[in-house]
């Protein structure tokens, strides 16, 4: 099982994303230069938290028209299972992978602290390790976080259960004060109508290991490792 | 670039990106709270956006346009979030 690391210039998770599939994991894992047109055989796709091109116009709005992101496409196309963390969710925003946007936070502020998130669909390639409803802890660090949709097409994407994690408490209510960047309807990540690309902008490699304060990314890493394990054997 | 393209006019575009009505502008209103702070207290509203200047070189005005039209919605402004106007002149000698 190999995994494609996305590496722009600016991207910052690239290395920890490396450590956590192959050190902790123990797969294969490949960076993947932004203006590589190929994506060298990997089984699924990260695209990783940074600053993509300086993050310069918008967020993302560069680094979509990087050639790798025509493979990345491609590859989506053909049913790969693509994640998006942090910048990676503006990147696949901005490339049309997934709907919506990704706005400056309301509070104006860098927010870099762990939150919790309620998982709203298990049955995804990249949550089936969750129960519905389960609540994950795991870190932020951004300042373009606040999910936009207008309301049509926000009530569509809830209506075909396109969200699969809220910012919620550490019961796991949804509420305005668990929401840290003012995403509409608390969202902190969702998945496209085919369900082979997700995007959060929380960071599950950074918790996969306790001595980084939490290990509840693994359950987003080992959901993935399990969808793909089928087309490894 | 073509020749044709090299000596063609060169024009200058002044482009507004802002965010559609219907999108919370935290920036814009923290902007407002701190002219009210300065007791400007008539303004009513404020919105950040986005100025941008290319200079182009085209056939003529249409061309420009055209072409700066296709700019904005590929790339200037991301039409979820934003909407976009602009206008087209003879670029000013330096």
């Amino acid at each position: 099982m190999k995994f494609g690391i996305l590496v722009f210039p600016g991207t910052w998770s690239d290395r920890d994303w490396h450590h956590v599939l192959t050190r902790t994991l123990g797969h294969e894992a490949e960076y993947i230069w932004h203006d590589d047109r190929d994506l060298h055989g990997c089984d699924a796709v990260i695209v990783p938290g940074g600053f993509a091109h300086g993050d310069y116009l918008r967020v993302g709005a560069i680094a979509r028209f990087s050639p790798v992101m025509d493979a990345v496409a491609r590859f989506a196309e053909n049913g790969g299972l693509v994640l998006g963390s942090c910048n990676g969710f503006q990147i696949l925003t901005e490339a049309g992978l997934l709907s919506g946007a990704l706005l400056r936070n309301a509070s104006l502020s860098f927010r870099c602290e762990w939150v919790h998130l309620r998982v709203e669909r298990a049955d995804t390639p990249f949550t089936n390790a969750c129960q519905p409803g389960q609540v994950l802890r795991i870190p932020i660090s951004h300042g373009d976080g606040n999910f936009y949709l207008d309301d049509a097409e926000l009530a569509a994407l809830e209506a075909r259960g396109g969200v699969v994690f809220r910012y919620c408490d550490a019961e796991g209510n949804v509420t305005p004060e668990a929401n840290p960047n003012g995403s509409r309807n608390n969202i902190a990540g969702i998945i496209n109508e085919r369900g082979n690309v997700l995007a959060l902008m929380p960071h599950p490699e950074r918790c996969c290991e306790p001595e980084l304060g939490g290990t509840d990314g693994r359950y987003i890493c080992d959901s993935l490792v399990a969808s793909l394990a089928p087309a490894a054997r | 670039m073509s020749e044709a393209t090299q000596t063609a006019t060169l024009w200058l575009a002044r482009i507004h990106v802002t965010l559609k009505p219907a999108v919370v502008d935290p920036q814009g209103d923290t902007i407002l709270s701190a002219l009210h702070q300065l007791h400007f207290n008539d303004v009513q509203g404020v919105r950040a956006g986005k100025y941008l200047e290319v200079t182009l070189r085209a056939a003529d005005a249409d061309a420009a346009a055209a072409s700066v039209d296709a700019m904005c919605s590929t790339l200037l402004a991301n039409p979820v979030i934003e909407r976009y106007t602009f206008d087209v002149e003879v670029a000013p000698e330096d």
